[in-house]
């Protein structure tokens, strides 16, 4: 404890990513360096490649060239299955949560709880009754948003209350990391408060975060280095102690570029 | 992005209890999307009853379910596709080969050039076979050529069709012509004076069983979250690709099933049976009240609402009115489910 021991490794490390859609460029030679607990804030213009870049992470996109490596392991995710199979979860800018079906239903997309025995084996039966009440007791716990009921279909609920389903998936099911894109675009004050919260909370547990964001305040308030994204690539990562918004929407916009040694490339957190 | 104003008004409107008598009625068919075709097929039973008498007469409705089967059965393959957003045109097609598959192998009469004279059993299932196969195309060119389903279907159609008259020489096989296991479907036992087809409890079976699929499996969930939103359904970690090949192989197998309940029923293996039946089984699926924009609908409203087809058909015939006031009936139920579909849908925040 005395003596903060750095971990020099990165959890997660891209290098050089690149992705063509057609004729737009969405990634240019992107690199991206997570160390282990911490929150990295990833801001930039819109369409400076923020969602493009964390898709290729998740594996909702395949880059055309470059690398991810977690755990110092190379990756290559070709659905998003396989980022989940590793214990990345995401909230993605979409959401991508299906309006039909129930907020149980969906925190349980894709990875669905069966029946013990006969009935699950062989009759492949739900256990319906199990997600729901794991369900409302994750969204209790989470504090995210207040729904009326877990068998409302997701339809019925406002955007913001969406997003707190979605954030709740990631929240549970994410066991190496998290990322979150956009989280609090469509949500009230408090419930903003909440998702900070919720991040700051995850941290705590040494849960690594990657937040999206173009709300400045929030970034300074939870990110240990902020990662700042332009024309595709990295321009610069910075801490919140070394510079401030006014600097970071420099570096956004252009106008100010940062000396490599004044960067914040390494870890700046201990991993307790 | 969803629009987050309209979503607070939503939210308002509910707290303080704000809901017209109209929007109430909007939500709860949103729910439960059976309700307005089960509140048709009342209305139409007590309508036609009092027409003509003779319409609840047990003769009646025993022909009735016996007009239901085939389009009953080929409704459930409609009804997985139309839930995923696709549609199959070439149903028909595929039941018609299916069975002639079926009674040509089977064939028992030596004087003719395609007498395989296989064992029924074995010829059933390849005709079952047959039928899965043809959905496979269907799936793979869907998938893997992301072609869209109303043109795949369309042309799968051309295809199953022209295939059936090359391969079968447009012979129809008679009754007598084949075992009696092929037939089997068409068999009726007898409660009172009201004749039930076995087809019909087969595809009473066939309900129970995908319903309690959809309901309650991954596979059924998958299926409306794939219908849904499919960009949604992938980032969720779902393979929409293999989710919806699946929908159409499960298809072929249900159709192939509706091949052999098509022999029994009518008695024979025609080539050129019932071309309205792919129009029949998409018009009982969008009367059941399923989305054709996918992700919503029932089983049940599907079964419902093949009912509702054969029972105005039959009547309409039986208040004594012309062919084509039967067709103008159906073709208005149709217009109507559907804008009843879109108002309904409006309830999404
Ligand atoms: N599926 C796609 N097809 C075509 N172009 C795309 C696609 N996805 C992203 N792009 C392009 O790639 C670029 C980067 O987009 P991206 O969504 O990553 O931006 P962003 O930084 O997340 O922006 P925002 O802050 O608005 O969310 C943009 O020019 C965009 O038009
Ligand atoms: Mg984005």
């Amino acid at each position: 404890m005395s003596t903060p021991t750095l971990a020099l490794e990165p959890l997660l490390s891209c290098r050089g990513l690149v992705k063509s859609f057609g004729h737009v460029i969405g990634l240019n030679g992107a690199d991206l360096d997570l160390y282990p607990g911490e929150v990295l804030a990833v801001v930039g213009d819109n369409g400076a490649g923020k969602s493009t870049l964390i898709k290729c992470v998740a594996g909702a996109l395949i880059p055309d060239t470059g690398e991810i490596t977690l755990n110092g392991e190379r990756r290559e995710f070709k659905r998003t299955q396989d980022a989940r199979l590793q214990g990345i979860e995401t909230v993605f800018q979409t959401l991508a949560v299906s309006p039909a079906l129930d907020i149980a239903s969906n925190l349980y997309l894709g990875r669905e709880l069966r029946k013990p025995g006969v009935m699950g084996k062989v009759f492949r039966m739900l256990d319906k009754k199990r997600m729901r009440t794991e369900a409302s007791q994750h969204l209790q716990d989470l504090g995210i948003g207040t729904v009326q009921s877990i068998t409302q279909t997701v339809e019925t609920l406002s955007g913001g209350q969406r997003q707190a389903v979605a954030v709740a998936r990631a929240a549970v099911f994410g066991s190496k990391l998290i990322i979150l894109d956009e989280p609090t675009a469509a949500l009230g004050v408090r419930e903003s408060a909440r998702v900070l919260q919720l991040i700051k909370d995850l941290r705590d547990r040494g849960m690594p975060v990657i937040l999206i964001s173009h709300n400045m305040p929030q970034v300074f308030e939870v990110a240990d280095r902020i990662h700042v994204q332009r024309l595709g690539r990295r321009a610069a990562v910075v801490t919140p102690q070394t510079h401030t918004m006014n600097d970071v929407v420099a570096i956004m916009t252009g106008a100010m570029s940062v000396d490599e040694k004044d960067q914040a490339l390494g870890p700046v957190r201990s991993a307790n | 992005m969803s629009d987050p104003a309209s979503g607070t008004m939503d939210l308002a409107g509910e707290f303080l209890g704000r809901r017209t008598p109209m929007q109430r009625i909007q939500v709860t068919l949103h729910r439960y999307p059976y309700l307005s075709p089960l509140i048709v097929l009342i209305v139409a039973l007590v309508i036609f009853a009092l027409i003509n008498p003779k319409f609840i007469l047990p003769g009646n409705l025993s022909f009735i379910t016996q007009q239901t089967v085939v389009i009953g059965t080929l409704a459930i393959a409609q009804t997985l596709i139309i839930l995923t957003a696709g549609i199959d045109l070439s149903i028909g097609a595929i039941m018609v080969f299916g069975q002639m598959v079926m009674a040509n192998l089977a064939l028992t009469a030596a004087s003719n050039a395609t007498n395989f004279g296989l064992p029924p059993w074995l010829a059933i299932t390849i005709g079952i076979c047959a039928s899965i196969l043809a959905g496979a195309i269907n799936g793979f060119l869907i998938v893997k050529l992301s072609l869209p389903p109303f043109i795949v279907t369309l042309g799968t159609l051309s295809v199953f069709t022209a295939l059936t008259l090359i391969l079968f020489k447009a012979r129809t096989i008679q009754g007598p012509e084949m075992p009696d296991l092929l037939k089997v479907m068409g068999v009726a036992i007898k409660i009172g004076s009201f004749q039930l087809m076995v087809g019909v409890i087969v595809m009473l079976v066939l309900f129970a069983v995908f319903t309690y699929v959809l309901r309650m499996t991954s596979w059924g969930t998958h299926i409306y979250a794939v219908g849904d939103d499919p960009q949604a359904a992938e980032l969720s970690g779902i393979s929409t690709k293999r989710v919806l090949f699946s929908v159409y192989v499960v298809a072929g197998f249900i159709t192939g099933i509706g091949a052999w309940i098509y022999i029994g029923r009518t008695g024979a293996a025609s080539p050129n049976a019932d071309p309205s039946i792919n129009l029949d089984t998409i018009t009982a699926v969008v009367i059941g009240g399923t989305s054709l924009f996918g992700g919503r609908g029932t089983l049940i409203g599907s079964l419902l609402g093949a009912f509702i087809v054969v029972v105005v058909e039959n009547g309409l015939a039986l208040a004594g009115l012309d062919q084509a006031y039967r067709v103008l009936a159906i073709g208005v139920l149709v217009i109507a489910a559907v804008a009843l579909d879109q108002w309904i849908r409006k309830v999404r925040a």
